[in-house]
């Protein structure tokens, strides 16, 4: 498709540490920081006026799920104004916390692990064409998926060096580095379970769409990303992929025979270069594989011409990653994919302090790599000292906590703020505006995510602004 | 409209009282790389700085439920 809805929904981490005493647990915290929300909207579970959605999820996590956007620049933007959103809860906590005499630091991480090994994810969605045969594109999106942390892995020290897995054998214990922070908790190719057993991709089918026309693709084997350029990348190159299967483009077969094992051998060799068996029983590395899929791109491309304006930014951040992999030459993308930038600064800490990376040091700088606190976070550390590259400007991130993309979420934000304002009770979600009169209900579906106006919906939104409802 | 007014907390500004100036633009990388090297002694002090003394009681601390 020409034209497509993305969208990122993110858990984050949360933790009360207190080193004088004792912190609080993960759903007491979790319960406290969500106070102002249930104030805000009497559930913990609400849609924004920037068309987002805010709640807590499975094991307590706060999660943010972006807007419909339909730009890679109103994608990131909206990610990043997620991030600021939750941030701003974990801000508000402290205070209250320092107020009552509570003591310690809430933090708030933009990751996908923990100290006990518990996963939490980063899902993307992709709207796609109902017409494509959804089985041709899982085939061909697999081995890209397995295979592009060393593009976009958010990184990550493992102090007794990688963890066993099946046929993947660990090596001696030592400390390592490895792409990706997901990669050792994902178990299968494709599936309907999430918690239970973790696929890469989640084939449940729900389009939150006409279903008639369009599915959604449903990617929940990334990394979070703190880079806004690493979210670029991620959501680009899976976007153009998408259009060149959608397009009917014959392609290799590239079935892994193991793709669980494959992902995390890919992710634990810093060398790109490890072998992969293929069903039909040949041998790719990654950066193979990686190469194969941006000249295929590149040819469909320059045959079918950019559907964006990011398309030439995006092919050369995506050669030049894989050539930093290839030339072990990882400066050449340090200021902008997240498992560089965060290694950059952990070897400089290492260095300085003669330290390896068996040391619970190394741990600590990894995680709060991920602190989304301006001013304890080390991703925004280096961002305020213009070590990393931006993909959008401070003003759009500040827009997007108020306002909407132009999708179906213009209507629905629109919606939000003013049954807000109004006081007017009523029931939203990705599809339906809902008020609740006492003395009558009305509903509207939004079936087109791409439409930002929709006349019974103005016709609401006016009646509520105009005190009707 | 911060933040804190979806969540009405008052007038609060949204950022920490202590909080640094936003992220600068980006700028040439050659002249962004000098400016880093320059910068590490400092960048590490910085870290030094915010980071809980107690490494391994900090990361042992950080529990949560699993997610999806």
């Amino acid at each position: 498709m020409e034209q497509r809805i993305y969208g990122i929904e993110t858990e984050f981490g949360l933790t009360h540490s207190a080193p004088q005493g004792r912190g609080l647990g993960a759903d007491e915290t979790a319960r406290r920081l969500f106070a102002p929300v249930l104030a805000w909207g009497r559930a913990s579970n609400v849609f924004l006026p920037n068309g987002g959605r805010l709640y807590l999820d499975v094991g307590s996590h706060p999660e943010y799920a972006t807007a419909e956007a339909a730009t890679l620049r109103d994608v990131v933007a909206q990610d990043v104004a997620g991030e600021r959103i939750v941030d701003g809860l974990r801000e508000q906590l402290q205070e209250t916390f320092d107020a009552e005499g509570v003591g310690g630091t809430v933090h708030l991480f933009k990751n996908n692990v923990d100290s006990a090994g518990n996963s939490f994810g980063s899902h993307e969605n992709y709207m796609i064409a109902r017409r494509t045969e959804f089985s041709r594109l899982v085939q061909h999106l697999l081995p890209f998926l397995v295979t592009r942390q060393v593009l976009v892995g958010a990184g990550r020290v493992h102090p007794t060096g990688p963890p066993a897995f099946g046929a993947f054998t660990p090596g001696d214990g030592a400390a390592s580095y490895s792409f990706s922070q997901r990669a050792d908790h994902i178990w299968e190719g494709s599936s309907s379970a999430t918690t239970r057993s973790r696929p890469m991709i989640n084939t449940r089918d729900e389009p939150h769409a006409d279903a008639e026309h369009y599915r959604r693709l449903h990617v929940i084997t990334g990394d979070s990303s703190m880079s806004q350029t690493t979210t670029a990348l991620k959501i680009g190159t899976t976007d153009v992929l998408l259009r060149m299967i959608e397009a009917g483009q014959i392609l290799p077969d590239r079935t892994l025979a193991d793709p669980a094992s494959a992902l995390r051998q890919v992710s634990h060799d810093l060398t790109g270069t490890a072998v992969l068996e293929l069903a039909n029983g040949g041998r790719r590395s990654a950066l193979d594989l990686q190469h194969e899929y941006l000249e295929a791109v590149t040819r469909f491309v320059q045959r079918h011409g950019a559907h964006h304006e990011h398309m030439d930014w995006l092919l050369e951040l995506w050669e030049r990653g894989l050539r930093a992999v290839e030339q072990q030459d990882f400066t050449l993308v340090d200021r902008e994919l997240d498992w560089a930038i965060k290694k950059k600064l952990l070897d400089s800490y290492a260095a300085a302090h003669g330290m390896h990376y068996s040391h619970p040091r190394m741990v600590q700088l990894d995680l709060a790599y991920h602190d989304t606190s301006p001013s304890h976070g080390l991703f925004h550390m280096l961002e305020r000292r213009g070590a990393v590259d931006s993909f959008i400007t401070p003003e759009d991130a500040q827009h997007a906590r108020e306002h909407a993309p132009a999708t179906r979420a213009s209507i629905r934000g629109r919606f939000v703020a003013a049954t807000h304002d109004a006081g007017v009770n009523s029931t939203v979600d990705w599809v339906h505006l809902k008020l609740n009169g006492e003395h009558r209900q009305r509903m509207v579906m939004c079936k087109d995510p791409f439409a930002t106006t929709q006349p019974d919906a103005e016709a609401m939104i006016e009646e509520v602004l105009a005190g009707r409802a | 409209m911060a933040q804190e007014r979806i969540f009405g907390t008052g007038s609060r500004r949204e950022e920490e009282p202590d909080a640094p100036a936003p992220a600068t633009p980006p700028t040439s990388g050659a002249a962004q790389a000098q400016r880093d090297t320059q910068g590490t002694d400092d960048l590490l002090a910085e870290i030094d700085g915010v980071l809980e003394t107690n490494a391994e009681a900090f990361v042992k601390g950080f529990v949560q439920k699993g997610g999806q």
